[in-house]
């Protein structure tokens, strides 16, 4: 197996997609990656072979469907190092985050504590205020330091015995800084406290051992993972999963239902209440089988390489900053940066007229901006199809911005 | 190459920061937020007795859009009242798309905001910070 990167890019349909003439310079793969062939096929093959619903039929359509929805289960297992019954498909990274914080949540006292960082997504920041209204517990947030990583050095001093879980970003969608997970995990044994860590941006970059990193729950959503849309992945540790109520209640997730009383199915059914996104989850599975096909120690060097042209590039124009680590350690292709005397949004909406895509705002992070007093960065998220073209014409962009707008 | 949104006359409103800063004694100053882009205007104003503004000024946190629109507001407010910003709006409006007719300076340099729908409450929420300060 070995990385290249051309073949990655031609298995891709959408790159070929031409705009005004142009190909598309899709540096935005940390809002949405695109998707393979591999993974269109599988939802074709869903839809057009085995279209039925799942669990609730004898006939052979829905036998189908229920193999191939069960096999993504294993498919995505897989990836993640983890038994399939530990899985839980959702309808995105943010409702395995709300299962979370609703079901787990439940099992708290008020005045227990749940630490989070500054730099997290709104998606891990909003579902724990809301169970601390309902709830009453307590909420403590990790800094960050000026090179955008969670601030590791402040954790010990934040952690108290009513400290319950601790939930972090693997990897930043601002900074592109990876946690310490073995620090994390470390600090959360001294107080007996679960680690959850939202891996949104971590999936699309390659298999995760779960097992070795020791925490307790892991989600991530498919759209990001070149897969489709409305999908995402709760991963527990069976313990905790067979300790949790469920969330929604509805079909799918009962052992028996009377009219007085209703018992609960074993996970991960229980979570996955009414018709589950079938052919979304079938495609996730498709998409994780084709990340664990590439060779993910070229595609990082590779990916890496970008970071630094990148880095490179733009700290040769007058005037921008990056936001985030200066270095390529612990950190995965997310590179946020700042124009001097142009807003980010200006820069990006130049960057659309150049053919090259990428974000700029706030990115729901808003109390990192906050905290470092920020109208917003620009963002340019990579993915192993990406290449040195993309860059070039990605600072050709704000060069042009840098002398047009200011 | 389709950058025509950032034309001269857009880039040299914003450049020009009519209004920018902020007033010793405003008789009222409002701040609005674009939850979505997390552009932010807080907007100064002294009015007369007859609720004319008498003087305006702004603070933008925002992009170029934003503060070209509110320096365009700014130059043109003076001596009106809420109806008479009401009529400036639908200049902008127009200029956007968002309303039949011609726009009239200086809102016609919002015209090729137009195309980028994205874009148009950027051009917009100076406005709104203005309509809720004359309430
Ligand atoms: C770090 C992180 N967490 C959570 C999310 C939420 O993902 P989704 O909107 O797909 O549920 C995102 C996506 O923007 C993210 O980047």
């Amino acid at each position: 197996m070995s990385f290249d990167g051309a073949a990655v890019r031609g298995q891709f349909p959408i790159l070929a997609e031409m705009i005004d003439g142009k190909p598309v310079h899709y540096l935005d793969n940390g809002a949405s990656a695109q998707t393979p062939d591999a993974v269109l096929d599988a939802v074709r093959t869903y839809e057009t072979t085995g279209r039925a619903n799942v669990l609730r039929g004898v006939h052979r359509l829905a036998e189908r469907a229920t193999d191939a929805y069960e096999n993504a289960r294993v498919d995505v297992a897989a990836f993640l190092g983890v038994p399939p019954l530990e899985v839980v498909f959702t309808g995105g990274c943010t409702a395995a985050i709300n299962l979370v914080a609703y079901s787990y949540g439940s099992l708290l006292k008020p005045g227990d504590r749940i630490l989070l960082s500054e730099l997290e997504h709104h998606s891990n920041i909003v579902p724990w205020q809301m169970l601390r209204s309902r709830a009453g517990i307590e909420l403590d947030m990790i800094p960050v330091t000026l090179d955008g990583r969670i601030d590791l050095d402040k954790l010990p001093g934040l952690l108290s015995p009513r400290t319950k879980l601790i939930s972090l970003a693997h990897v930043s969608n601002v900074t592109g800084a990876m946690v310490d997970v073995g620090a994390v995990v470390a600090a959360a044994r001294t107080v007996g406290a679960r680690v959850m860590l939202d891996g949104a941006q971590r999936a699309p970059h390659g298999p995760i051992d779960l097992a070795a990193l020791g925490v307790d729950f892991y989600v991530f959503a498919g759209h990001k993972s070149y897969g489709p849309n409305g999908i995402g992945v709760l991963w527990a540790k069976a313990e905790l999963l067979e300790a949790m109520p469920p969330f929604m209640g509805g079909g799918s997730m009962i052992g028996r239902v009377t009219l007085a009383e209703t018992t609960w199915a074993p996970p991960p059914r229980r979570f996955e209440a009414g018709t589950p996104p079938i052919g979304p989850a079938i495609g996730l599975g498709a998409a994780c089988k084709w990340m664990m096909a590439l060779d993910w120690t070229g595609a990082h060097a590779h990916e890496m390489t970008m970071v630094q042209q990148l880095m490179d590039g733009l700290q040769k124009i007058d005037g921008t900053r990056i936001f985030g680590p200066a270095g390529l350690q612990n950190r995965y292709p997310v590179v946020s940066f700042m124009l001097d005397g142009v807003h980010p949004h200006d820069v990006a909406q130049t960057l659309d007229s150049f053919g090259v895509a990428v974000r700029a705002g706030h990115h729901c992070a808003q109390p990192l901006m906050d905290r470092f007093d920020l109208d917003g960065t620009t963002r340019v998220s990579m993915a192993p199809y990406n290449d040195r073209t993309d860059i070039d014409a990605l600072l050709t962009g704000v060069r042009h911005a840098a002398r047009t707008l200011r | 190459m389709s950058d025509q949104l950032y034309q001269d006359r857009i880039v040299a409103l914003a450049k020009a920061r009519t209004g920018a800063g902020k007033l010793a004694a405003p008789t009222k100053s409002v701040r609005r937020d674009n939850p979505l882009c997390g552009d932010r205007v807080t907007i100064d104003v002294l009015l007369d007795g007859q609720g004319r503004i008498a003087e305006i000024a702004h603070q933008v946190r925002g992009c170029l859009l934003c503060q070209a629109s509110a320096s365009a507001l700014a130059a043109a407010a003076v001596g009106r009242d809420a109806a008479g910003i009401a009529e400036m709006r639908h200049d902008a409006e127009r200029a956007i798309g968002r309303a039949e007719g011609n726009a009239a300076e200086p809102f016609s340099a919002f015209i090729p905001v137009k195309a980028h729908k994205a874009r148009h409450e950027c051009v917009l929420l100076p406005f709104e910070a203005l309509k809720d300060a004359l309430s």
